[in-house]
C-alpha cells in the first residue's frame, strides 16, 4: 500500500470519527470499491463501533419500507437521536447497474444534518447484505449515529442476511400484495421481531394481521419452549399515522429487551459470522489464484480434468498446499 | 494477495429534478437508460431545491449529477447546483443537464460549470458515452 493511500485512509477515518458527512460518504465508497484499502479503514474505526441500535427493515417491494423509515426517523429526530439510513436495492444481474429510488420517500429528511442516508446496490451479495453494507453500518456506528436503519428487499429465504447484523428486525407487509401468503411462507416469517402491516388505510389490513398471527402461532407450537420475545404484529399507515408512534416505542422496547438479555451473545454470534465470512472470502480467492496461476496447483486441476483424481482429493491437495505456503 | 482483486468502480449518478413544475418522465427514462448501461443511479423524484440536490450528491458520493429541467428557471437553478457543490469541496463531480433549454443559453451554462447539456431526443447512448469519457477519477 502506497504512503499516499495510508494517509488518505487515515484522513477519512478521522473525518468519520468527527461525524463529517463527506468523510462518511467517502468511507462507504472505499468499502464498496477498494478492497485493498477497506481493511485499514475498518481497523481505524472498529474500536468506536458497537454503540448504535441497528434496525433492519425488510419485506417485499412496495410494502412501504422507505416511507415508514422516513416516519420513524422523524420521530427519533424529535427525541434527539442521530440517524443513519442504508437503503439497499438489487443490482441487475444482467447489466450490473441498479436503480436506487428509496430516497424518493425520504425527501423530507434531506437537509437535516443529523440524518445521513446512503443508497447501496446489492452487487453480487448472496444474502441481500454485502460485505460493503456490513462495513457501511460500522462506519455510521463509529460516526456517532444512535440508530442505524437498514432497508433491504426481502422476498424470501435468500435475503435474510439482515438478521445477522440487526438487533431488531421489522418485516413490513401490506394488504393487497396478492402473493403475501407466499411471503409469509417463504421463510421471512421466521426472522421478524416485529411484523408491520402497513397501508392500514387501504384494503383489509385486519385480515393480514390475523393471517400473520395465525402463522406465528402455528410456528410457535413447534418450538421447544416459548421464546421470551414473542413477535409483535403492528398495524400502521403512513398516510394517517396510525400505529407509527406505537411502532417506534415497540422497536425501542425490543432493543431494551435485547440489551437486557442476549446482546452479548448477539454480538458474539455476529462476529463469529463475520470472521468466517472474511476468512472464507480470502481462502476462496487464494484458492482461485493458485488453481489458475500456480503451476503445481494447475497440474492438480489438469489431473482432475483427465479424471486421474477426483475433486475432493484434488481440493485436499490444494488446501494442503495453501496451508504450507501461508500466503494469505 | 489483496492486490489480485480488481478495483471495480461503478459509476454512481444522481438524477434529480430541480424546480417546482413539470413531470419526471424524461428523468426516469434517463435513469433507467443509465442503469441499463451498468451504472448505479440514485433517483430522488420531483421538486428538489439545489441545496437538497447537493446534500444528496455529497451523502451518496456520486460521480455525476444529472439535472433534468423543464421549468425555465434553468439559468438560476443549474449554476446554483454547481456553485453549491464547489462550496462543499465537491467540484470534482461532473454536472450535466437535460431538458428543454434554449440553445442560446447553453454557452452560458457551460461557462457556469455545466459540463454538457442534452436536449430532448438526445439518445441515451450519447449521454452514457459522455459520462464514461468525462467522469473523473476521484480521491
Ligand atoms: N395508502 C398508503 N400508501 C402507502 C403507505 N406507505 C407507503 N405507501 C405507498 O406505497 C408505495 C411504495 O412505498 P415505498 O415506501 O417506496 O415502499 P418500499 O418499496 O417497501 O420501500 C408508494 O407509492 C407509497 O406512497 C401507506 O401507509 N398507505
Ligand atoms: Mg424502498
Amino acid at each position: 500500500m502506497a504512503e499516499g493511500d495510508i494517509e488518505f485512509v487515515e484522513r477519512i477515518a478521522e473525518g468519520v470519527l468527527r461525524g463529517d458527512v463527506r468523510s462518511i460518504a467517502r468511507a462507504i465508497s472505499i468499502v464498496e470499491n477498494e478492497p485493498r484499502l477497506a481493511p485499514l479503514l475498518i481497523s481505524k474505526i472498529f474500536p468506536y463501533t458497537g454503540r448504535a441500535h441497528i434496525v433492519g427493515v425488510t419485506g417485499p417491494p412496495g410494502s412501504g419500507k422507505s416511507s415508514l423509515i422516513a416516519k420513524l426517523a422523524k420521530i427519533w429526530r424529535k427525541d434527539g437521536k442521530k440517524i443513519g439510513i442504508i437503503a439497499v436495492d438489487p443490482t441487475s444481474p444482467f447489466t450490473g447497474g441498479a436503480l436506487l429510488g428509496d430516497r424518493i420517500r425520504m425527501q423530507e429528511l434531506t437537509g437535516d444534518k443529523d440524518v445521513y442516508i446512503r443508497s447501496m446496490a446489492s452487487r453480487g451479495s448472496l444474502d441481500g447484505l454485502s460485505r460493503a453494507t456490513r462495513d457501511a453500518i460500522k462506519i455510521l456506528d463509529a460516526a456517532g449515529k444512535d440508530i442505524i436503519i437498514v432497508e433491504t428487499v426481502g422476498a424470501g429465504q435468500a435475503e435474510v442476511g439482515i438478521v445477522k447484523v440487526a438487533h431488531t428486525v421489522l418485516v413490513v407487509l401490506c394488504p393487497g400484495l396478492g402473493d403475501e401468503i407466499q411471503f409469509l411462507k417463504a421463510g421471512i416469517m421466521e426472522i421478524g421481531d416485529i411484523f408491520v402491516v402497513n397501508k392500514a388505510d387501504i384494503g383489509d389490513a385486519d385480515r393480514v394481521v390475523l393471517e400473520i398471527e395465525n402463522i406465528l402461532e402455528m410456528a410457535s407450537e413447534f418450538l421447544p419452549q416459548k421464546p421470551a420475545w414473542a413477535p409483535l404484529v403492528i398495524k400502521t399507515s403512513v398516510i394517517t399515522n396510525e400505529g407509527i408512534e406505537k411502532l417506534v416505542r415497540s422497536i425501542e422496547e425490543h432493543y431494551a429487551y435485547i440489551r437486557g438479555t442476549s446482546e452479548g451473545e448477539f454480538v458474539r454470534d455476529k462476529i463469529i459470522e463475520e470472521l468466517v465470512d472474511i476468512i472464507g472470502e480470502n481462502v476462496r480467492e487464494y484458492a482461485r489464484h493458485l488453481i489458475t496461476k500456480d503451476s503445481m496447483c494447475n497440474e492438480i486441476l489438469e489431473r482432475v480434468l483427465k479424471k486421474d483424481i477426483d475433486p475432493y482429493t484434488a481440493a485436499r491437495k490444494i488446501l494442503a498446499e495453501m496451508l504450507k505456503r501461508r500466503e494469505f | 494477495m489483496g492486490e489480485e482483486k480488481k478495483e471495480e468502480r461503478k459509476i454512481r449518478v444522481l438524477i434529480a429534478k430541480p424546480g417546482l413544475n413539470g413531470h419526471d418522465r424524461g428523468a426516469k427514462v434517463v435513469a433507467r437508460g443509465l442503469r441499463d448501461a451498468g451504472m448505479e443511479v440514485i433517483y430522488t423524484g420531483l421538486r428538489q431545491t439545489p441545496e437538497q440536490i447537493v446534500e444528496t450528491a455529497i451523502q451518496e458520493d456520486v460521480d455525476v449529477v444529472g439535472l433534468s429541467i423543464l421549468s425555465g428557471a434553468h439559468m438560476t437553478l443549474l449554476p446554483k447546483v454547481v456553485q453549491l457543490l464547489r462550496e462543499r469541496g465537491a467540484d470534482d463531480v461532473l454536472v450535466i443537464a437535460g431538458g428543454i433549454i434554449p440553445t442560446e443559453d447553453i454557452p452560458k451554462l457551460k461557462e457556469a460549470g455545466i459540463a454538457e447539456v442534452f436536449l430532448p431526443g438526445a439518445p441515451i447512448s450519447k449521454i452514457v458515452e459522455f459520462i464514461k469519457k468525462n467522469v473523473r477519477k476521484r480521491r
